[in-house]
């Protein structure tokens, strides 16, 4: 199979299609507003911190493609009842993976099933998509308004 | 029907899984004839040296066939002169020297450059920076939900008597609206204003005549009319360019220099500082050879004739939205999909052998216009067939199945 068919497995489909936790977060205590500049994607997304710095619930909304939307989605999924610190591992290896510099079969990580974004790395200009939520989660948790892909 | 596919290279081997290559994206830059790629590789080999310095007879070779280029291009655009033909690094490089020089210098607080809602970056951008730096003010020219422009609003606007400079793409790049240039050059004329016209995507796909159409000035790409990338063209009336400062200073635009003071060369070579892009000025010789021997009128009939295949075709598919429906048109074909994002469509057509771009075309104001973020856009060139449309269609309901 092409890297891109496998690319747009039918998860990512279906979290394009159903995009879960998909909506505000009225009791957030950290948003930001994601960005990217290249394509118009554009993504907020919400964290409820709760104690022992563990993220309680995480959400969002916007409008992109696919790959962008699906991935936002099943970054939320992720990431509900992680502490930060393993929230930014985790982008750590994502962004590693997406861009070809982690192999998910041969080097230890955590990504489960973040591992089907792996065929992003074939397409460098679709990064930006895979990873505009993560960066908006980084910028919501360093308290920042704006976060873009740039 | 044109016949010259097998002419380019690139087009006529296997790519990605083996696939060929189906190439809609002749409006970010075309490919190029074996013609083009075979004078410069003979210029490297036979003729190369550096021009307008030497004193031997390399230079002088390299030098006539540089400057050759010249009265190539002002044939081309039936220029009055060849002195009103200035080499540049492309149509970006010309606005910005149009901006820059004339606009910088004839500029004042108050007065006013009309633009219009479907300029590319290229022809907003440095008309910010001036108007920044002058006081001068932009105003826009609206289009309807065709994309035609609003001549009527247009006229409007220059009725301020404050407008300086118009400056309009001859093709819209994103929607692919063929401007009306002659009137709008009458109009800007009779309101004392000069006319500006970004030729990127006009260039190659009609027949151009500076002097018919009233530009004052006009600016294009090498690499968008099967030329090499690095070099382009920018046409300007004499009157207006012996008037105009230098853009960049450098060795070749000057007289003279001394600490004191210094004296600049007359045009063109006042604004062509520094070595040029010399194998690249004889490649776009080239391309212009190739195009007039193919004939731009039939280049032209070609690209209409599969424009009126392709609209149809598209229009029949259930959820695709054409974004540009202008009844005077070049061979561009934006669209948008129910649910599906331009990029997803790019990615998935690329995977059908089929290069299409997808984005905002550097025409962000054009994309608000319409209310998209993006679109997707297949665009067409003399070697393009009925075939590569058929196959762009049956990919988008390929992906429109995949996503449903």
């Amino acid at each position: 199979m092409s890297a891109a068919n496998e690319l747009y497995q039918q998860v990512i489909l279906d979290h394009n299609r159903n995009p879960r936790n998909y909506r505000p977060l009225p009791d957030a205590t950290h948003v930001c507003h994601g960005h990217n500049p290249l394509c118009g994607d554009d993504i907020t997304v919400y964290a409820k911190m709760g104690e022992g710095g563990k993220i309680e619930d995480v959400s969002f909304q916007g409008n992109g493609c696919a790959i962008s939307k699906a991935s936002a989605s099943l970054m939320t999924q992720q990431l509900k009842g992680k502490p930060i610190e393993e929230a930014r591992e985790l982008f750590g290896e994502f962004h590693k993976m997406v861009k070809g510099n982690l192999n998910p079969e041969t080097q230890p990580n955590h990504l489960g099933k973040l591992r089907l974004f792996e065929g992003v790395k074939e397409y460098s200009s679709r990064i930006k998509c895979a990873t505009l939520s993560w960066h908006a989660l980084m910028g919501a948790l360093d308290r920042q308004e704006e976060a873009t892909t740039e | 029907m044109l016949d010259i596919k097998p002419q380019f290279p690139v087009l006529n081997r296997p790519h990605a899984d083996g696939k060929p290559l189906v190439y809609l994206d002749t409006a970010a830059t075309a490919q190029k004839p074996v013609a083009v790629i075979d004078a410069m590789d003979r210029f490297y080999r036979e003729s190369y040296g550096t021009v307008r310095r030497g004193v031997y007879r390399l230079s002088e070779k390299a030098t006539a066939a540089y400057e050759g280029t010249r009265a190539k291009a002002a044939k081309l655009l039936n220029a009055a002169s060849e002195k009103e033909i200035v080499y540049t690094r492309g149509s970006t490089d010309g606005l910005n020297l149009v901006a820059a020089s004339y606009g910088g210098s004839v500029l004042k607080p108050g007065d006013e450059i009309v633009l219009t809602q479907l300029e590319h970056h290229a022809n907003i951008v440095p008309w910010q920076m001036v108007a920044e730096k002058t006081g001068a003010k932009i105003k826009v020219v609206p289009c309807d939900d065709r994309g035609v422009l609003d001549l009527d609003a247009y006229s409007a606007l220059l009725a301020s008597g404050k407008v300086k400079i118009v400056a309009v793409g001859h093709v819209s790049n994103a929607l692919g609206t063929i401007h009306p240039i002659a009137e709008m050059a009458r109009r800007a004329h009779a309101a004392k204003a000069v006319i500006v016209v970004d030729g990127a995507q006009g260039i190659s796909h009609q027949a151009v005549d500076v002097q018919a159409l009233g530009a004052d000035f006009y600016a294009f790409s090498s690499h968008k009319m099967f030329g090499p990338t690095g070099v382009g063209i920018l046409y300007g009336r004499y009157e207006l360019l012996k008037e105009m400062p230098p853009y960049q200073g450098g060795g070749d635009m000057i007289r003279r220099v001394t600490f004191e003071k210094t004296t600049y060369q007359d045009p063109p070579h006042r604004f062509e500082a520094g070595t040029p892009s010399i194998v690249e000025v004889v490649g776009l010789g080239a391309a212009i050879d190739w195009i007039t021997g193919v004939g731009i009128d039939k280049i032209a009939a070609h690209e209409h004739a599969l424009l009126e295949y392709g609209t149809p075709l598209l229009a029949a598919i259930p959820g695709l939205r054409l974004i540009g429906t202008a009844p005077e048109k070049a061979g561009v074909l934006g669209f948008v999909l129910d649910g599906i994002h331009p990029h997803d469509i790019g990615t998935l057509l690329d995977q059908e052998g089929i290069a299409i771009r997808a984005g905002h075309h550097c025409a962000q104001p054009a994309m608000d216009r319409f209310g998209v973020p993006a679109t997707a856009r297949a665009s067409l060139g003399p070697y393009n067939t009925e075939a590569d449309l058929d196959a762009l269609a049956e990919g988008i309901k390929k992906i429109q199945r995949m996503f449903a």
